[in-house]
């Protein structure tokens, strides 16, 4: 079984972002990007797949800039056996990303793709979908627990209240959940073994996709700012001032 | 201009989340119509006609409607999508897990976790774990879209008298089936439509302590909540999870206790009416966002505020 990971390089998660004093975004100029947080959870898990003797082979894709070279040799210092790029410089949004992710997946024959649930830039949570439903299979998000059973997934899901656990037939999606497993770190040497391993680049043009945006942003603002607080002596204070001043007890 | 909210309910209760939804496709414009998909949901469509503000109810009932897999309600949803400008579901785990799907289908690019409406295509919707107010305009001719529902007030659940029509139901896709549910047990008010939130973090230190929350939150008729370390460290179960990646809230109170308020954190809370916080260390980022901070010991702090109220 084939496995294809798509991976975002996006703002570090540690990175408290600014936003750009024309208003138009945010501004990554010079910040520290890294791997989206739930996309190092996918290839953890591909690579698992594949460490069991499930996957026979896992493919990392990722869709953006030239810098997104270094997310896709991370993703395969961490296990990926290859990856492609689909290099532009048009912003991408969840659908575009979506259909190119639907060429490559048909490209590539794959019977899995595995996704981050969110990326935590855009916080769209669509993509994982979109990609299900463009190719018309199945999809398990949210998963936090996927044990392959011949044709079928048997994913569990994290859903408001609880747990569900639902079966589906492969080909089918997966997007990654916080606790679905705990990434490895990757080492020197993997790093390494990673920068040989083939890297191959293609255009939306050559998949035939259009990646024109849909949604136009017209301006970013700083939210609301919440107004100074204060600290008190003791719990006798606090419970003077829920009382007797924000009256919410 | 005729916008579709896609029902939120578990087949025996219409939930509050679809009552945000519709708040907020009333600052859009146009007729409302409620579509409920379920088995055996015949008492939500009777509730969502009471709505305020609903014109019409549709409702969808079938065995394989149930459990509420993806490709069937997805493929509900676009039998009718034709005869809507607008499809609005609640950002809830189920909404958000439909929406795209129906968006994808549609061809239309999908506009998450809207916190407001600023015209029939102009929204806005926090990014960057809420660090940044987006104003998005869709050049779409249909709208798909997803609502905060903290960020909207519902409207009321009494008043309505619209028709329910029942659709036909579309046929199973096959593709999924549904295994079996967990639910975790739960005495307490919903976390997300509490009007009290009392939130631990690794400072609680064990599973054990975190116990040590139950009485405050008894006595504040509050919802339990919880930071990523702490479920991460298995002192509190994954749905209490409030954050970026979790739950998002907006209670009148939030008492956020040994959290230290981590980025991912604050996006889930920091929309809260009065944000009470109680560590030990000063310079936790959490007292930059409390309106009353207390530097303090919770394991002295909590026993005592808890019967000080």
């Amino acid at each position: 079984m084939k496995v294809l990971v798509p991976v975002k390089r996006v703002v570090d998660y540690n990175v408290k972002v600014r936003v750009k004093s024309d208003q138009s975004g945010v501004d990554i100029a010079n910040v520290k990007m890294s791997m989206n947080p739930f996309d190092e959870i996918a290839v953890e898990e591909a690579t698992r797949l594949k460490e069991a003797g499930t996957a026979t082979e896992v493919i990392a894709v990722s869709c953006g800039v030239a810098q997104c070279q270094e997310t896709l040799r991370t993703a395969m210092a961490i296990g990926a056996d290859r990856a492609a790029l689909v290099q532009t410089d048009v912003e991408l949004q969840p659908l575009a990303v979506a259909k190119l992710l639907k060429a490559v997946a048909e490209k590539e024959q794959v019977n899995l793709v595995i996704l981050g649930k969110q990326a935590i830039d855009d916080d769209a949570n669509q993509t994982g979908q979109m990609l299900a439903a463009l190719l018309g299979w199945p999809q398990a998000t949210f998963a936090s627990k996927v044990v392959i059973e011949g044709e079928h997934a048997k994913v569990t899901r994290e859903v408001d209240g609880g747990l569900e656990t639902i079966s589906v037939k492969l080909p089918a999606i997966i997007t990654t959940d916080l606790r679905l497993n705990e990434p490895r770190y990757v080492t020197l040497p993997n790093i390494m073994k990673a920068k040989k391993k083939q890297l191959d680049t293609l255009t939306p043009e050559e998949l035939g996709v259009d990646v024109t945006p849909r949604i136009k942003t017209l301006k970013v603002s700083e939210p609301p700012s919440r107004k100074a607080g204060i600290k008190v002596a003791d719990v006798a204070g606090l419970v003077d001032k829920l009382k007797n001043e924000a009256k919410v007890i | 201009m005729t916008t579709l909210v896609i029902a939120e309910h578990d087949n025996q209760q219409l939930k509050p989340a679809t009552l945000n939804a519709v708040a907020a496709a009333q600052k859009i414009g146009g007729d409302i119509h409620i579509l409920v998909v379920g088995g055996g949901a015949q008492d939500v469509a009777a509730q969502a006609a009471k709505v305020a503000g609903v014109a019409s109810v549709l409702l969808a009932d079938a065995e394989h409607l149930k459990d509420f897999l993806a490709e069937n309600v997805a493929e509900q949803v676009l039998a009718v999508a034709g005869d809507y400008s607008h499809i609005v579901f609640p950002a809830t785990a189920s909404g958000k897990n439909v929406a795209p799907r129906v968006a994808a289908k549609l061809d239309v690019a999908q506009i998450s976790d809207i916190t407001a409406v600023d015209s029939p295509d102009t929204f806005e919707r926090p990014i960057y774990a809420g660090n940044a107010v987006a104003i998005v305009q869709s050049s779409d001719e249909k709208k798909v879209i997803t609502v905060r529902v903290t960020a909207f007030d519902g409207v009321a659940a009494e008043g309505g008298t619209a028709e329910v029509k029942t659709l036909q139901a579309v046929a199973d896709s096959g593709l999924s089936s549904f295994v079996g549910r967990e639910v975790a047990k739960n005495d307490r008010p919903e976390l997300t439509a509490a009007t009290v939130v009392v939130s631990g973090g690794r400072g609680m230190g064990s599973a054990e302590n975190f116990k040590l929350l139950e009485p405050l939150a008894d006595k504040l008729g509050a919802a339990l909540g919880a930071s990523r370390a702490a479920v991460d460290a298995g002192f509190a179960p994954n749905d209490w999870q409030v954050g970026q990646t979790g739950k998002i809230v907006a209670p009148q109170l939030y008492v956020a206790i040994g959290i230290s308020g981590a980025i991912q954190h604050l996006a889930g809370m920091k929309d809260s009416k009065v944000i009470v916080a109680i560590n030990k260390d000063p310079e936790a980022p959490i007292f930059g966002v409390a309106d009353y901070g207390l530097v303090a010991d919770l394991f002295t702090a909590v026993p005592e505020l808890e019967k000080a109220i």
